[in-house]
C-alpha cells in the first residue's frame, strides 16, 4: 500500500467518525454556509463542531503550511481529502473569504508577522474578512480607484468610498485597495492594506439586490487609522497581488459553472419535472436544450480539470482563470434559466413555506451578478483577447 | 483515471505528425489533388511515407507489427491531417479498417489483413450508410445464406475511399426490421469481386467517397466478420473509435482557422487601425477560443476513454463528436466572415477548410445526432 493510500483509509475513516450526519448534504443558500467570525450565530451544534474539528486539524486550510495552523497536506493528500470528503457529500466546513483570497496573498506576499498575526485565525474561522476593491468610479476599471491613504510617518490615514464589498457589515476584517500615491501611472500607486473593520471611521450600508438580499454593501472610509505594518507586500506594489488575488476570485466564481457533488444535475430535474416517454424527456424541445447545456458543461467539467492538470505538469495557457470564469458564469446563468423553464410559473414563487422562502427566484436572479461581480464577462473577454490572442 | 494531459510518448507523437505533415502534406497538396483532378484523391507517395512513419499501424498491436500507440496516439495525426487538411486513407483504412479487424475479425483474419495493413500494402474502406443523413441501423442491404454461403445485395453511400480500397467492410442485414440492431452482420468484401460496382464521387471538400452496389455478390463463409447477425456491438464501437478521430480532425481544423483568422486581423488594416483592434470582433474570437478550449478537453477525454475500454467511453465520444462539430463549424464560418470578401475568394484557403469541416461533420453523424446520443446514454 502506497503512502497515499493509507492517507486515504486514516481520512475515510476519520471523516466517518466526525463529520456529522447533518453536515453530509449540500449548502443550498448562502445562509445555510458556515462563514465564521467573531458574530457568527452558528445553525446547529452540528455546524460549530464540524469547523471546530476540522480547524483543529488545520483541515480549513488543507495545503496551508502546518506552523500557521494549516493542514500541512500536498497536493496529491489535499485532492485524496477532497475526493474522500465529495464520496460523503461532505459540505466545507467553512466558507471563508480569508480561506480563498486573502490567506493565499499573505501566505505568498506578506511578512512574517503578519503571517503569524493573520492566518491562524483565518484557519479557526474566527475572522470574517470582506474585500475593499471596487468604487463608486472603479468597477471593470480597477486601477482607477481614488481612495486615498496619506502617509503619516508610522500609519495612513485612509479617507474614500468602496462598494459592493461583501458581506461587509458582517466581516471582521477588510483587505482593502488604497492609493499610496497619486503622481504615479494609475497601476503603481496602489496599495493592499488591511484593518479591522471597528477601526474609528469605518462604516458600512448594505445595498439590497434584485433577488431581495443584499450580500454586498457600501463602506465609507473616514480619516481611518492603518497601521505601516498592515501593509500586504511593498507600498505602492499592491496592483500585483490584487491581480493574483483576482485570479483566485475567478477560479471561485467560474467554478459555479459546475455542478457540486450532491447537487442534482439539470438532466435530473429535468426528468422529475417532465417525466421520460419512451426513455426520453416527454418535451422535445427541452430534451435539445438540456442536452445542449448538458454537453457544455460537461465539456467545461473536463477543462477546468484539464487545466488543474497542466498547471500540475507545468504546462497550459496564462490567463485561464479568465476563461473559466467567463464560460463558468455564463454556463450557471443558462442552468438557472433552465431551471427556470422546468419549473414553470412556480419557480417565480417568492414567499411561503413550500418555496423555500423563494429559493428558485432568488438563486435565478442572484446568477446574473455571476458575470459582473470579480470581472464582467466583457472584461475577461477583453483580458483573453489581449493577453492570449495578442488583439490589440 | 489519467490526468487530462498528454504523456511524453504521445506528445512527441504529435510533434512528429506535426513537422511531417506540414512539410509533407500541407493545404497545397490538397489543392493540387483537387486541381489535376487526381484519380487516387490522395498522393499514394505520401502515404508510403505515412506508413514508414508508423502511421498506419498506430492503432495494431505489436504482434501484427504495429507501434500500439493508440486511440490518444492516432488523435495526435488526426489532428495535425486537420491542421494541414492531409487527405489520405488514415481513417479508412487504420483507424476503421483496423478496428473492425481488431473488435470483430478472427485469428485468421487478424493474422493476414492487419499486418498488411501496417506494412501499407492493403486498403480498407467501411461502406455502412444507405440514407442521406448517418443511420447505422438502417440497413436494408440483403445478407442472404447460399450454399455453404452468401449472397449480398444492396447499395451504399458516402463510402470514404471506396473507390481504391482492396477490401469493403460491409454491413448487411439477414434478419430484423430495418432500423433494428438486430440482424446486421459484417463482411469482408474484395472490391474486385463480381457483382460489385463502385463508383467515385468527389465531394465538396475534394475527397472521396464512393457509391457502392452490390449485386448478387457471392461471398464465402469466411468472410464474415464476427458473428452472424450480431454486429451491431462492434459496429457501434468501430464508430466510437471513428468518431472520435474525426473529432480531433475537427478540432485540428478549428485551430487553424483560428490562428490564421487571429493573424489576419493582427495585419488586415482598416479605418486606419488593424481590425483587431476592435472590440466587437476581439469578443467573437475570444469567445470562440473559449469554445475550442472545451474541444480540447472532450476529444483528449474521448481518446483517453477509448485507451482505458471505459464503459462510458460512448458517452465522452459522443461529447466530443457533438462539441467538435458545433465548434469547428462556428469557427470556419467565424473564418470566412472575419477574412471578409478574401474567404470567399477559392485562392484563399479558408474555404477549403469550411467544406472540409462540414463534410466530416456529416460523417458519422453531425452535433445533432451525437447530442441526441449524448442525451440518451446520460438516460435522459
Amino acid at each position: 500500500m502506497t503512502d497515499l493510500d493509507a492517507f486515504r483509509q486514516q481520512t475515510r475513516a476519520w471523516l466517518e467518525d466526525n463529520c456529522p450526519q447533518s453536515m453530509r448534504a449540500p449548502v443550498t443558500s448562502d445562509a445555510d454556509a458556515c462563514w465564521g467570525g467573531r458574530n457568527f450565530q452558528f445553525q446547529s451544534e452540528d455546524q460549530k463542531l464540524w469547523l471546530e474539528r476540522m480547524a483543529a486539524r488545520g483541515w480549513t486550510a488543507p495545503d496551508w503550511p502546518r506552523e500557521y495552523g494549516g493542514g500541512g497536506l500536498s497536493r496529491a493528500e489535499t485532492k485524496v481529502l477532497q475526493e474522500e470528503m465529495a464520496r460523503i457529500k461532505a459540505r466545507a466546513p467553512l466558507s471563508s473569504f480569508g480561506v480563498w483570497m486573502i490567506g493565499p496573498a499573505i501566505l505568498k506576499f506578506g511578512s512574517e508577522e503578519l503571517k503569524r498575526q493573520h492566518l491562524p485565525p483565518i484557519i479557526r474561522g474566527e475572522i470574517r474578512w470582506c474585500q475593499g476593491y471596487s468604487e463608486p468610479g472603479a468597477g471593470s476599471d480597477l486601477a482607477g480607484l481614488q481612495t486615498r491613504a496619506e502617509d503619516h510617518g508610522d500609519h495612513f490615514i485612509v479617507n474614500g468610498q468602496k462598494i459592493w464589498t461583501s458581506y461587509a457589515d458582517k466581516a471582521d476584517w477588510m483587505f482593502c485597495l488604497v492609493r499610496t500615491n497619486t503622481e504615479a501611472k494609475k497601476q503603481l500607486g496602489i496599495s493592499l492594506v488591511l484593518f479591522d473593520m471597528t477601526t474609528p471611521g469605518v462604516s458600512t450600508r448594505p445595498i439590497k439586490l434584485i433577488s431581495g438580499s443584499s450580500p454586498f454593501c457600501e463602506t465609507f472610509l473616514d480619516n481611518v487609522r492603518v497601521d505601516k505594518d498592515q501593509v500586504v507586500g511593498e507600498i505602492n506594489a499592491g496592483w500585483t497581488i490584487a491581480k493574483y488575488l483576482l485570479t483566485h476570485e475567478r477560479e471561485m466564481i467560474g467554478g459555479m459553472g459546475r455542478t457540486a457533488a450532491g447537487q442534482k444535475t439539470l438532466p435530473q430535474i429535468a426528468v422529475e419535472a417532465i417525466g421520460l416517454e419512451d426513455g426520453k424527456l416527454a418535451d422535445g424541445y427541452l430534451r435539445s436544450e438540456i442536452s445542449r447545456w448538458d454537453i457544455d458543461a460537461a465539456a467545461f467539467a473536463l477543462t477546468s480539470e484539464r487545466v488543474l492538470d497542466e498547471a500540475k505538469a507545468g504546462q497550459g495557457v496564462g490567463a485561464a482563470s479568465a476563461m473559466l470564469k467567463y464560460y463558468g458564469t455564463e454556463l450557471n446563468k443558462r442552468r438557472q434559466e433552465l431551471n427556470i423553464a422546468l419549473h414553470g410559473s412556480q419557480a417565480m414563487v417568492w414567499e411561503g413555506e413550500a418555496s423555500n422562502e423563494g429559493a428558485m427566484p432568488r438563486t435565478w436572479l442572484r446568477s446574473k451578478g455571476n458575470s459582473i461581480e470579480g470581472g464582467t464577462s466583457e472584461i475577461q473577454l477583453n483580458v483573453i483577447a489581449r493577453n492570449i490572442l495578442g488583439l490589440q | 483515471m489519467s490526468a487530462l494531459v498528454l504523456n511524453e510518448e504521445q506528445a512527441m507523437l504529435k510533434d512528429a505528425a506535426k513537422g511531417f505533415l506540414a512539410e509533407q502534406a500541407p493545404v497545397s497538396q490538397l489543392r493540387a489533388l483537387r486541381d489535376t483532378r487526381d484519380e487516387t484523391g490522395f498522393s499514394r507517395e505520401l502515404w508510403q511515407q505515412m506508413v514508414e512513419m508508423g502511421f498506419s499501424g498506430t492503432l495494431v498491436p505489436e504482434a501484427f507489427g504495429g507501434t500500439q500507440f493508440g486511440h490518444v496516439g492516432m488523435g495526435q495525426i488526426s489532428l495535425q491531417c486537420g491542421h494541414n487538411l492531409s487527405a489520405s486513407p488514415l481513417l479508412s483504412t487504420a483507424v476503421l479498417g483496423v478496428s473492425s479487424l481488431l473488435l470483430g475479425g478472427s485469428q485468421a483474419q487478424q493474422t493476414e489483413l492487419l499486418p498488411a495493413i501496417a506494412e501499407g500494402r492493403l486498403l480498407t474502406a467501411l461502406a455502412i450508410d444507405e440514407s442521406p443523413r448517418h443511420a447505422p441501423w438502417r440497413v436494408a442491404t440483403r445478407l442472404s445464406r447460399d450454399g455453404e454461403g452468401y449472397r449480398l445485395n444492396g447499395r451504399k453511400l458516402c463510402v470514404v475511399d471506396g473507390h481504391v480500397a482492396d477490401w469493403l467492410i460491409v454491413s448487411a442485414r439477414s434478419s430484423g426490421e430495418e432500423s433494428a440492431r438486430e440482424g446486421i452482420s459484417l463482411l469482408l468484401v474484395e472490391r474486385a469481386a463480381p457483382g460489385v460496382s463502385v463508383e467515385r464521387t468527389i465531394m465538396a471538400d475534394s475527397r472521396n467517397a464512393a457509391l457502392v452496389s452490390f449485386d448478387n455478390v457471392t461471398l464465402p463463409a469466411e468472410a464474415l466478420l464476427g458473428v452472424e447477425g450480431e454486429a451491431a456491438a462492434v459496429l457501434e464501437w468501430v464508430l466510437d473509435v471513428g468518431n472520435a478521430q474525426l473529432a480531433a480532425e475537427l478540432l485540428g481544423i478549428a485551430e487553424e482557422v483560428f490562428s490564421r483568422s487571429v493573424a489576419y486581423l493582427q495585419e488586415r488594416k482598416q479605418f486606419g487601425v488593424t481590425l483587431g483592434s476592435f472590440q466587437a470582433l476581439q469578443h467573437r474570437c475570444a469567445h470562440l477560443f473559449s469554445e475550442i478550449e472545451l474541444v480540447k478537453s472532450a476529444v483528449l477525454k474521448a481518446l483517453q476513454a477509448l485507451d482505458a475500454s471505459d464503459p462510458e467511453a460512448p458517452q465522452w465520444v459522443s461529447l466530443a463528436k457533438a462539441k467538435a462539430c458545433e465548434v469547428a463549424e462556428l469557427a470556419t464560418n467565424e473564418g470566412v466572415q472575419l477574412h471578409g470578401g478574401m474567404g470567399m475568394t477559392d485562392e484563399f484557403d479558408i474555404g477549403l477548410f469550411i467544406k472540409r469541416a462540414r463534410l466530416v461533420q456529416q460523417l458519422f453523424g453531425d452535433y445533432r445526432y451525437h447530442a441526441n446520443r449524448f442525451a440518451s446514454l446520460r438516460g435522459y
